[in-house]
């Protein structure tokens, strides 16, 4: 290590002693089926050498432990605690194999690769490491995993600061509280939800559940959350309604639109072709090209006939050719004023 | 030692006891594997895996003689554990890495156009059922797109021939015959794309799936030029460069999405309701059309050329339907609408 302070080498040495008697503390919990307590481990597990009797030493042993038990849970490690006997007061630990072992996941080479390449697609997004990390288990697990492996289309997975809060409170059951800005509001509202569930529809996330203030179901789009998703209350404070369809929440209000309505342009030859390709019919005159286009709202239709300026002219019906007319009347008159000549923008 | 020195220190140790904790049982299950090959597996230099194994074996059971410690045997560069101590397996999954794994495989699932798509079903149920309670993520993932058409353009990509597509290009509003030599399929924020080598325009370009209106595989094979690269598209798939002009909208509150569903340089309060919004655009055809489309309450506030533009293109138009517009005539074409 060039490293002046030996900073770096202490780490090392720190981290190698520490790394050192946590693999140890668990070999030991994994072997015993008695719970052994604080002090015959520290008797046993190389690294928890202490005085008892002299207070400090003893105050700093059980720092350390309580120190490496959290990190063993943080790991996953599921420390059970117990008594030995009923004659013993002090609690102790150790680990059950069965709770501890990953089960034997049998899985076939076209599926092991499949989940490989599950697991990179995280690769830029917030679980990244987790899939990582659970991929290395299923390789120590004696599952082989093709590198090479693809399945033609690679998705790339992004997701919103949001979405590990709001899928925890919905795994728990819990009530959250978050700011809500959407772009037709001026501040962000804060809004109390019992989430049911995340919903990734057509590439954007959202969270479907109850609205605690409006009294109804609500779903909200992650990307809209500000700040902080913070929980508030108890876990599994409600129950979800059962055989709830989130995707369903979602999809009504961005599924797909019947257009049913069939609106005839007038469309100048080799322009527009945007507006072609979606064409039901095409009828060749000599004054340009008579286009049938399916919709489904005026106000929609207009805007993208709008778009095309002088190259489509809407014949039928009416209320499209009005709504196009409005339009063009209003932009035109908010663009004079910026645009008299020698005027600035 | 210093706070942070410590913090690091808890750190380093908290993802290398991870790694020793996966890494017996990882070599338990491939006997006399090479160390160089081990270590491409895990992801580890062969130095930090030599060094890994010399940790694990001053750990074992208590007692620590001889009999109890891990072992390992080596012969060259190649080793085997002989005796595993009890950590035969590897740790079974956190709440995170079920999520993580069953979520992506959803994805994977749901994706348009996907290959073997019955194997990435087996292989979620098979993580499901071994992540119990763990895997019943709330998390459901629906992709809807025109999956035969994706499956279609997936499978002649895997040929590997070149292909001859008819391609809308929004930006200009145009269609245009290219040949391109397919680099991959990507699905990005739920669309699917092909990117490719453009004969036509000499570089890697994406292509929406959906704008493409048809395509044909040619007799050659496709040929990638070595300098062609794929794009990173981790920051979406149009990233604006500063050499692109920039625009300025004054956008009411009823266009104020505008901001969610197009990348913005900068977007601030103007007056009253008004926000204004800072875009970078490639094409200044496209900002026309782009802003007559919008509506009612989107201005142009620069560059002083769109502003004009957008004017005389709606005037234009308002001309246009002061004339007569002639009755139907000519003869009817059939279209294909796919």
């Amino acid at each position: 290590m060039h490293d002046p302070n030996g900073w770096a080498a202490s780490v090392l040495q720190v981290s190698r002693t520490r790394t050192e008697r946590l693999v140890n503390l668990v070999i030991c919990l994994l072997s015993t089926r008695r719970f052994l307590t604080a002090a015959q481990i520290a008797a046993t597990v190389p690294g928890y050498e202490h005085d008892p009797s002299d207070a400090r030493d003893h105050e700093a042993f059980q720092r350390k432990f309580e120190r490496d038990k959290a990190e063993l849970r943080e790991l996953g490690v599921p420390l059970e605690t117990g008594t030995a006997s009923v004659f013993d007061t002090e609690p102790g630990y150790r680990i059950a194999h069965r709770e501890y072992a990953l089960p034997d996941i049998p899985l076939e080479p076209d599926e092991a690769a499949a989940v490989g390449i599950a697991a990179r697609l995280w690769r830029h997004a917030g679980l990244a490491t987790a899939a990582s990390s659970g991929l290395a288990k299923l390789r120590a697990a004696g599952i082989d995993v093709d590198p090479q492996a693809t399945l033609g289309v690679e998705p790339m997975v992004t997701v919103d600061p949001a979405f590990a809060p709001l899928t925890a409170a919905a795994r728990d059951r819990r009530t959250v509280h978050f700011d809500y800005r959407t772009p037709d509001g001026d501040t962000p509202t804060g809004r109390r939800l019992q989430p049911w569930g995340v919903v990734c529809w057509k590439g954007r996330w959202y969270v479907v559940g109850h609205d605690l203030d409006r009294g109804a179901t609500r779903c909200f789009r992650l990307s809209r959350v500000v700040g902080a998703v913070r929980p508030v209350g108890q876990p599994g404070a409600y129950t979800p309604p059962a055989d709830v369809d989130l995707i369903s929440h979602v999809a009504r209000w961005s599924g797909p639109v019947e257009r049913s309505g069939r609106a005839t342009v007038l469309v100048a030859s080799g322009r527009a072709a945007g507006l072609r390709r979606w064409a039901q019919e095409v009828h060749t005159g000599a004054d340009g090209d008579r286009l049938v286009l399916p919709y489904a709202d005026v106000e929609t239709l207009a805007g993208r006939l709008v778009g095309y300026g002088p190259d489509v002219r809407v014949v039928d019906p009416p209320e499209v050719r009005e709504a196009v007319i409005q339009r063009l009347k209003e932009i035109v008159a908010r663009h004079e004023e910026l645009s008299t000549p020698g005027g600035q923008a | 030692m210093t706070r942070t020195a410590t913090r690091a220190a808890t750190r380093t140790s908290a993802d290398r006891l991870a790694r020793l904790l996966n890494l017996v049982p990882y070599l338990l299950a491939r006997p006399g594997i090479e160390l160089a090959e081990a270590a491409g597996d895990l992801g580890v230099t062969e130095r930090q895996l030599r060094e890994d194994l010399e940790l694990l074996w001053v750990c074992g059971l208590p007692g620590y003689g001889p009999g109890d410690l891990i072992d390992m045997a080596f012969d060259g560069d190649r080793v085997t554990i002989t005796y595993d101590a009890g950590i035969d397996r590897p740790l079974r999954l956190t709440q995170d890495e079920a999520l993580a794994l069953v979520v992506a495989l959803r994805m994977l699932a749901e994706t348009p156009g996907v290959d073997n798509r019955d194997a990435v079903e087996r292989a979620l149920a098979k993580i499901e059922s071994a992540a119990g309670d763990l895997a019943d993520a709330p998390v459901a993932v629906r992709m809807p797109d025109d999956s035969t058409r994706v499956e279609a353009l997936r499978a002649a990509v895997q040929r590997g021939r070149a292909l001859r597509i008819t391609y809308y290009t929004a930006a200009r509003d145009e269609t245009t015959e290219r040949t391109v030599d397919p680099l991959r399929m990507l699905n990005v924020g739920g669309r699917a794309y092909l990117e490719a080598w453009c004969r036509r325009a000499e570089a890697v370009r994406l292509f929406r799936a959906d704008r493409i209106d048809a395509f044909t595989e040619l007799d050659g094979a496709a040929v990638v030029p070595p300098q062609a690269q794929p794009q990173d598209v981790t920051e979406g798939v149009f990233r604006p460069s500063v050499d692109l002009p920039l625009i300025t909208l004054r956008v009411g509150r009823g266009e104020r999405w505008i901001t969610e569903y197009y990348p913005c340089e900068r977007v601030e309060r103007g007056e009253g309701d008004q926000w204004l919004v800072w875009m970078r655009v490639t094409d200044l055809g496209w900002a026309r059309r782009f802003v007559l489309g919008l509506g009612p309450s989107v201005t142009v506030v620069s560059p002083p050329e769109l502003v004009e533009q957008v004017r005389a293109r709606a005037a234009a138009a308002l001309d246009a339907y002061a004339t007569v517009v002639p009755a139907a005539a000519g003869r009817a074409e059939p279209v294909d609408t796919h």
